[in-house]
């Protein structure tokens, strides 16, 4: 369990004020959009996605496509976090550019750029390559940015007496990344891309059963499939869908995320030996296997050699403090093209805003204040229950032995994928969708507090509970005094992941087609869908940038200052 | 013995930039190291000393001032020096053996040379059978002795070492002090020289041929001792103990006339003495110590007294000086009728004692100054902050407002909030700071 706390715990440092930073990366997004609603007016006006089948035996099929597009955007985001992250970390001049743009893309909703990427794409791809580029693209989007930070705060912590053992050494630049860089930044790197499966995989299910208007972009794989059996209300079908999609991710987490955590445990940097080491049955497998071992003495061993011979021919050894601090004049000629680009993206941009009238503005600002509304809702149910559930589990063993593992796989079916079957059961009630909606944030978001919450509760240091045991307090007073004070850090930290995260799910939870017939409610996420499926582009742009802001300053305001709050008051120092 | 000089360090200067004002962390310092020379830099924490080392190996370029490696002006890492560091600074992720081969890889040495000599060296220092651990399984000694191992492998003819022992418990720096000296004395390691940073006067003493005593603020070269005394060598014997003696004097200095010792406040032309780091309590024990023998005290007997090593004890003279509570000459320290005092009172008289002394203080009458100035006379800590960094490196005035503020504290001088991060009088304090 203390493996799977830890991935829930990096998100807090990308939190910080409003800087003019964030207004230049605001108005590139703007840009974006606007680009992106051009492209998507010419897109054709009516496309038919591929029959999807519910036989149980197309199953595998499906499942492969849904995994390939995942890994194919986890390779272009490894790629990108490398190459992004270690140049960010090496010029300063990038660096500037670096933090800023990772800090507004991460509460930014991504769902709501889907439909422009989508038609925008389309209109320069055929439709299916088109559905599948966006796709891989959204998932990207959703997984790159905290790799990226992470890889990067690796690579700026490094300790300084590693480094200079690496330098005084004659260490090039291979070898220190070898060496050093790589495995420092391991772990991090390791949590987060465990995390950017998970939040891939909802991504991955909105985007494969996304259907705007007369226009189907829907492709074949486990998220249509279910989405196709949740319309046609075929429970055995429903059933099927869930339990290989649930064999997937439990699949890929025994076999590749497990072992390679107990593989990176060698990467910790601390120099006691911990407790609690994770296992993997797998990992034993591979390591006592005659085949593994011959492979990394006769294949991997020798290729090393060659390639730091290789590099030592190439590269001299790092001198220390001679970072380059020279902005080249490559760099200056691309940021003043860059800024004329924005300049004139932004006036075109306002331009197409102009012709939002009045009135939509004003259903903007309702929507917004519904979708808020909502949101609240969501992360106080969440707060509710998570809190008494967490400490439970992080304070007696005997719940957590059957607890835990239920939590564990229910915590990783995405929440888009059960979002047709919620849909089926609601719609009938009355306020169906708006509960539903509620519901979906809930699912996709409640797990992050109950992971900080237990990580919180398991982190109060025992001689403060016997302490308060011994003076006999209350249990009224046992919370107010130590439990909560104690949670509140874990809390907000996860619950800045929670709220952003269910912003992004109200663009698929407040406008849904289900069972041949539009469904909606009042909110700023319907809003954005029905404007993209009525073609309606500058109200579309309208109400993305509306909600960016929103949550970006919701961000910067509101979470910020409790996030200040719980680093300098509430922190238990180990 | 300029003709075998192999590193000499010429006029090094080392200034560094805070906003406006710069700060000089090392002036003029001028050092010899010639072969076959075990050389001690001692000096009290932020002297400059580990950056000077960090100059000498290339790893860091001074402000002014050149370095000089058999002659020849140093062009980056120095390829003939390495280092062992306080914190070992191994390679968590590589076991012992790979941790000594890595640093043999950039040198182009083969896999097979480098699991020899790596085999070799782990022999030479001890730790045959610990080639498959992981530094985490093994002691901080042991630890270490992969540190040696590793700047061994390379050869090196200038090894550095940086406060080498500091880290580890008493038993385990006594006995890996006892072989490397072993291996220097006896010739089986390839260095031609040895450079050591410490702070521990003993140290220098036991194991170096000369010593370089450095002093604070600006970090430079205060003195220059041979230690002609034969190894082993026995710390009871007098030469032994005259030589620390004499070390000790050099470095805690001489009480000067106050207004001297108290120096300038913050702002004003001079300079302003920095609080030595110390907790009040920890000075009171020395005090109570210091009473009750009756008599001065020798200044590196305290170290074995108090269970303290000798930058701390230098520290303690330092504050019990500067608030007139002892004075200090020739390495011993005696207390003034007003230590003797505090020694003796009671908390609430000493607590009056040391206010009234702490009052005279121009750091501490600067910032009950500014209090008093201070709407509702309340401050607020990064107020204050930025005010002392005109006169100290931003980390330094940090640690010196946190110290005004635990000595102010101590003598109720004034209060400090520390969930709105503010300063305030206590209040009878109003209107009274001068």
């Amino acid at each position: 369990m203390n493996g799977l706390l830890r991935r829930f715990s990096p998100i807090g440092p990308f939190i910080h004020g409003l800087r003019w930073a964030d207004g230049v990366v605001l108005i590139g997004i703007a840009v974006v959009v606007y680009v992106g609603a051009e492209l998507a007016a010419h897109a054709p006006a009516i496309t038919r996605g591929p029959a999807v089948s519910l036989q149980p035996s197309t199953l595998p099929l499906y499942a492969a496509l849904s995994v390939s597009r995942m890994a194919l955007a986890y390779a272009l985001s490894l790629v990108f976090t490398l190459v992004y992250g270690y140049a960010a970390a090496k010029s300063p001049t990038i660096r500037q550019f670096l933090l800023p743009l990772l800090d507004v893309l991460q509460s930014v909703p991504i769902l709501s750029f889907l439909p422009v990427v989508l038609l925008g794409l389309a209109t320069v791809l055929p439709e299916r390559v088109a559905a599948e580029a966006a796709s891989v693209v959204l998932i990207f989007t959703s997984q790159a940015w905290n790799m990226t930070f992470s890889w990067y705060q690796s690579l700026t912590t490094v300790p300084g007496d590693l480094r200079e053992a690496s330098a005084i050494f004659r260490f090039n630049a291979w070898l220190s990344l070898k060496h050093l860089e790589l495995p420092f930044g391991a772990i991090g790197l390791l949590w987060n891309s465990i995390m950017s499966w998970a939040g891939g995989w909802f991504f991955l299910m909105a985007a494969e059963m996304f259907t705007v208007g007369q226009r189907d972009f829907r492709l074949p794989g486990i998220g249509s499939y279910l989405q196709t059996a949740a319309d046609r209300g075929d429970m055995t079908a429903i059933g099927w869908g869930l339990g290989t999609l649930i064999l997937v991710i439990v699949g890929l987490d025994q076999l590749v995320w497990r072992p390679l955590l107990v593989w990176a445990d060698r990467f910790k940097l601390e120099m006691v030996s911990g407790a609690t080491e994770p296992s993997s049955w797998f990992f034993d497998i591979l390591r006592t296997s005659a085949v593994a071992s011959w492979f990394t003495a006769s294949v991997i061993r020798p290729i090393g050699e060659r390639l730091d011979a290789a590099m030592a021919r190439w590269l001299a050894p790092i001198r220390p403090g001679t970072a380059h601090t020279r902005r080249s004049g490559c760099a200056s000629a691309f940021i003043v093209l860059a800024a004329v680009g924005l300049a004139y993206g932004a006036v075109r941009a306002v331009g197409m805003l102009l012709h939002v009238p009045a009135d939509e503005w004003t259903g903007i600002a309702l929507g917004l204040l519904a979708t808020l509304a909502r949101v609240a809702a969501a992360m106080a149910i969440a707060l509710a229950w998570t809190v008494p559930v967490g400490v439970a589990l992080a304070t007696n063993r005997k719940i957590a032995d059957w607890l835990q593992p239920v939590i564990q796989i229910t915590a990783s079916v995405p929440a888009t994928a059960l979002f047709p079957v919620l849909l089926l059961f609601m719609l009938g009630l009355p306020g169906g969708l708006n509960i539903a909606a509620v519901m979906l944030m809930l699912m996709g978001t409640q797990w992050y507090l109950l992971f900080n919450v237990i990580a919180g509760a398991s982190a109060i240091p025992q001689d403060l509970k016997y302490t308060s045991a011994l003076i006999g307090m209350s249990p009224w007073e046992r919370w107010r005094t130590l439990v909560i004070p104690a949670l509140f850090p874990y809390i907000i930290t996860g619950a800045i992941t929670a709220s952003g995260g269910a912003w992004n799910a109200s663009i698929v939870a407040e406008y849904s087609q289900f069972g041949g017939k539009t469904v909606f409610t009042a909110g700023i996420g319907s809003m954005i869908a029905r404007a993209t499926a009525a073609g309606n582009y500058p109200l579309l742009l309208a109400a993305t940038l509306a909600m960016i802001v929103s949550v970006v300053l919701i961000n910067r305001v509101f979470w910020h200052r409790l996030y200040r709050l719980a680093e300098t008051r509430y922190r238990i120092e180990g | 013995m300029n003709d075998n000089a192999l590193v000499k360090l010429r006029q090094i200067t080392q200034t560094y930039r805070s906003g406006r004002k710069e700060f000089v962390a090392i002036r003029d310092v001028n050092i010899t190291v010639g072969e076959s020379e075990f050389v001690a830099l001692l000096g009290p924490s932020g002297c400059g000393k580990s950056t000077l080392l960090r100059i000498t190996t290339g790893l860091q370029k001074p402000t002014e001032g050149r370095v000089l490696y058999r002659g020849r002006p140093l062009d980056g890492v120095n390829p003939h020096a390495t280092i062992v560091f306080q914190t070992f600074a191994l390679f968590p992720w590589l076991t012992v053996r790979q941790n000594v081969e890595v640093a043999l890889k950039p040198r182009g040495f083969s896999p097979e040379q480098r699991a020899q000599r790596a085999e070799e060296l782990i022999s030479l220092v001890g730790l045959d059978g610990f080639e498959t651990a992981f530094p985490r399984e093994l002691s901080g000694g042991m630890r270490q002795k992969v540190g040696f191992a590793r700047a061994l492998a390379v050869a090196p003819e200038l090894l550095c070492l940086d406060e080498p022992f500091s880290a580890l418990d008493v038993l385990s720096a006594e006995s890996l002090r006892g072989e490397l000296l072993e291996m220097w004395t006896s010739g089986t390691m390839p260095t031609k020289a040895i450079l050591m940073v410490t702070h521990s006067i003993e140290e220098a003493v036991f194991m170096s041929d000369r010593i370089v005593v450095m002093d604070k603020e600006p970090g430079r070269v205060v003195a220059d001792v041979i230690v002609d005394l034969p190894h082993p060598r026995d710390r009871s014997s007098p030469r032994f103990a005259a030589l620390v003696d004499h070390a000790y004097a050099t470095l805690a200095g001489q009480t000067q006339p106050e207004h001297v010792e108290i120096g300038t406040a913050p702002g004003q032309p001079g300079r302003t003495r920095a609080l030595p780091n110390v907790p009040v309590d920890v000075l009171e024990t020395l005090l109570e110590y210091v009473a009750d023998l009756g008599k001065p005290a020798d200044l590196f007997r305290l170290t074995e007294a108090l269970h303290i090593d000798s930058d701390y004890v230098l520290r303690l003279s330092e504050a019990a000086e500067l608030l007139g509570f002892a004075t200090v000459a020739q390495g011993d320290i005696d207390l003034t009728p007003l230590g003797e005092a505090f020694a003796e009172a009671r908390i609430v008289a000493r607590r009056e004692i040391f206010a009234t002394r702490l009052r005279r203080l121009p750091l501490i009458q600067w910032l009950l100054g500014l209090l008093n100035a201070a709407n509702d006379r309340r401050l607020e800590y990064d107020v204050a902050l930025k005010a002392l960094e005109l006169e100290f490196p931003p980390d330094e005035a940090e640690r010196q407002l946190d110290l005004a503020i635990e000595w102010g504290r101590y003598a109720e001088l004034l209060q400090y909030d520390d969930d709105g991060e503010v300063l305030y009088l206590e209040s009878d304090q109003i209107g009274a700071s001068r």
